[in-house]
């Protein structure tokens, strides 16, 4: 798993970077969020705009919530997650698919997705 | 009424079916509870308009669709529908000496249970039995020539009103309740249930689809899609809904799908036949 997600070499500079400096740190942090965009807005990935309607994406669906302000809404990001990884523990009835827990999203492209929410 | 529905999807959800027992609900009470649901949910659309989907609900997609229909691309179908069904077979016999009351204006009354021969009798499979019958070789179940002839029966039987029981009896019961399974069960790697989509979350918004109430979902099939630019029977879209939430379609006319569009019609008590019909 690890070994597949440092797919490109642009990655494997950014996780180094991460390790070495604080300004390329941001730099790092900027890019995950980008994939996390990518894959939460990627028709075959996350589809997330079928049911939401996020700032930026075209055509939003509505049978979920706004995702706005999530900060403030989930102070604690593992609770996002979790709601992203099987949205059924809270409520066994929504139609949000569970990412994780059917294999849609890999481990690691849920952490990149939760990452890019949380700025919303 | 919507807590009702809801407690019975997350019932069959989680896998707590169980056989009809003196507790569970009638194939009546559910018809009331079903069309109830969406009368509350759609207060200002006319009991009537439910046979028009996604076009009762919307007054832009309506007018829009409303304009389409003068010159309807099903037209040249319900002509070809006509002449197959005026062309007597090899041995001089047509569909109109099996199909009941000579095959006109019979639409409605399908899906039913067939009590003798103890299963669910769809029109295209009483179409290709007649074939059968008469030394004919069978028609493909999802699009062509079947769905021709359907066009053309629906055509005609347009304004009829679906009117399908469950008779009393333990087979029939059972492929209502398969039938109702289907379609409150999550399936697929998406988890999404038929009823999530055209229940709970109809008059929703998925992308930019508008989600149709299942109320008269299929008064008016077969139906001619822009998207695929020919007719199809409801168990061709029905396909086309189960691998969207990637789940793997059922065959045409298999038990899954016909006792679907089984409890779906038992559901569609009143509204009238209007197929065939154009959709996205
Ligand atoms: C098919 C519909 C659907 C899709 C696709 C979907 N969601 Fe949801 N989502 C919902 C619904 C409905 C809710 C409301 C909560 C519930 O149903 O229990 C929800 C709730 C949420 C919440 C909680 C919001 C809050 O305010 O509590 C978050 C966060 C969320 N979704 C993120 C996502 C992300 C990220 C994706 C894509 C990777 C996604 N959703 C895809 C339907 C969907
Ligand atoms: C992810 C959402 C979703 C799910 C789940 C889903 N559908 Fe659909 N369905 C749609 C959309 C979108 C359309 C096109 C717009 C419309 O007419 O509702 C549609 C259309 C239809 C139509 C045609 C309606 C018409 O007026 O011609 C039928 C019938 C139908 N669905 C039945 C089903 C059945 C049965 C299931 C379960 C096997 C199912 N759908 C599951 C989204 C869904």
């Amino acid at each position: 798993m690890k070994i597949r997600l440092l797919s490109s070499a642009a990655s494997v500079v950014a996780l180094l970077s991460v390790i070495t400096s604080p300004v390329a740190f941001s730099a790092a942090h900027g890019d995950m969020i980008a994939e996390g965009k990518r894959i939460a807005f990627d028709r075959k990935l996350g589809n997330c705009l079928t049911c939401h309607v996020i700032a930026g994406g075209q055509a939003a669906g509505n049978l979920g919530p706004p995702l706005i302000a999530m900060k403030a809404r989930f102070p604690d990001k593992n609770v996002l997650r979790s709601q992203i990884w099987d949205s059924t523990v809270k409520n066994p009835a929504t139609p949000m698919p569970p990412f994780g827990r059917h294999n849609i999203l890999t481990e690691k492209q849920i952490d990149l997705v939760t990452e890019y929410i949380l700025t919303l | 009424m919507r807590k009702l529905i809801f407690a019975v999807t997350t019932a069959l959800a989680v896998g707590l079916i169980t056989p009809v027992t003196a507790t569970a609900t009638t194939p009546q009470d559910d018809v009331k509870a079903f069309q109830q649901y969406f009368y509350d949910k759609f207060p200002n659309v006319k009991k009537g308009d439910f046979k028009d989907g996604v076009y009762a609900i919307n007054e832009d997609f309506r007018a829009q669709w409303l304009n389409s229909e003068e010159f309807p691309p099903y037209e040249e179908s319900i002509t070809k529908g006509e002449k197959m069904f005026n062309t007597p077979f090899a041995n001089g016999k047509t569909y109109a000496d099996c199909l009941p009351n000579g095959g006109k204006a019979i639409r409605q009354m399908y899906p039913y249970f067939d009590t003798a021969a103890g299963e669910i009798k769809t029109l295209e499979g009483e179409i290709n039995a007649c074939r059968k019958a008469n030394n004919e070789d069978p028609l493909k179940y999802k699009k062509g020539p079947i769905t021709d002839l359907t066009a053309y029966i629906a055509y005609n039987s347009r304004g009829k009103v679906f009117n399908v029981g469950v008779p009393n009896d333990e087979r029939a019961l059972a492929a209502y309740e398969q039938g109702k399974k289907q379609f409150y069960m999550k399936r697929g790697q998406l988890n999404l249930a038929c009823a999530d989509c055209h229940v709970t979350n109809a008059g929703g918004y998925a992308r930019s689809d508008l989600l149709s109430p299942a109320l008269g979902n299929l008064s008016h099939f077969p139906v001619y899609r822009l998207k695929w630019q020919e007719l199809g029977t409801a168990h061709r879209r029905f396909g086309g809904c189960n691998e969207n939430i990637r789940a793997k379609a059922f065959p045409p006319q298999s038990d899954e799908y016909k006792s679907l569009e089984y409890f779906l019609t038992v559901m569609s008590k009143g509204i009238e036949a209007n197929g065939p019909a154009t959709r996205k």
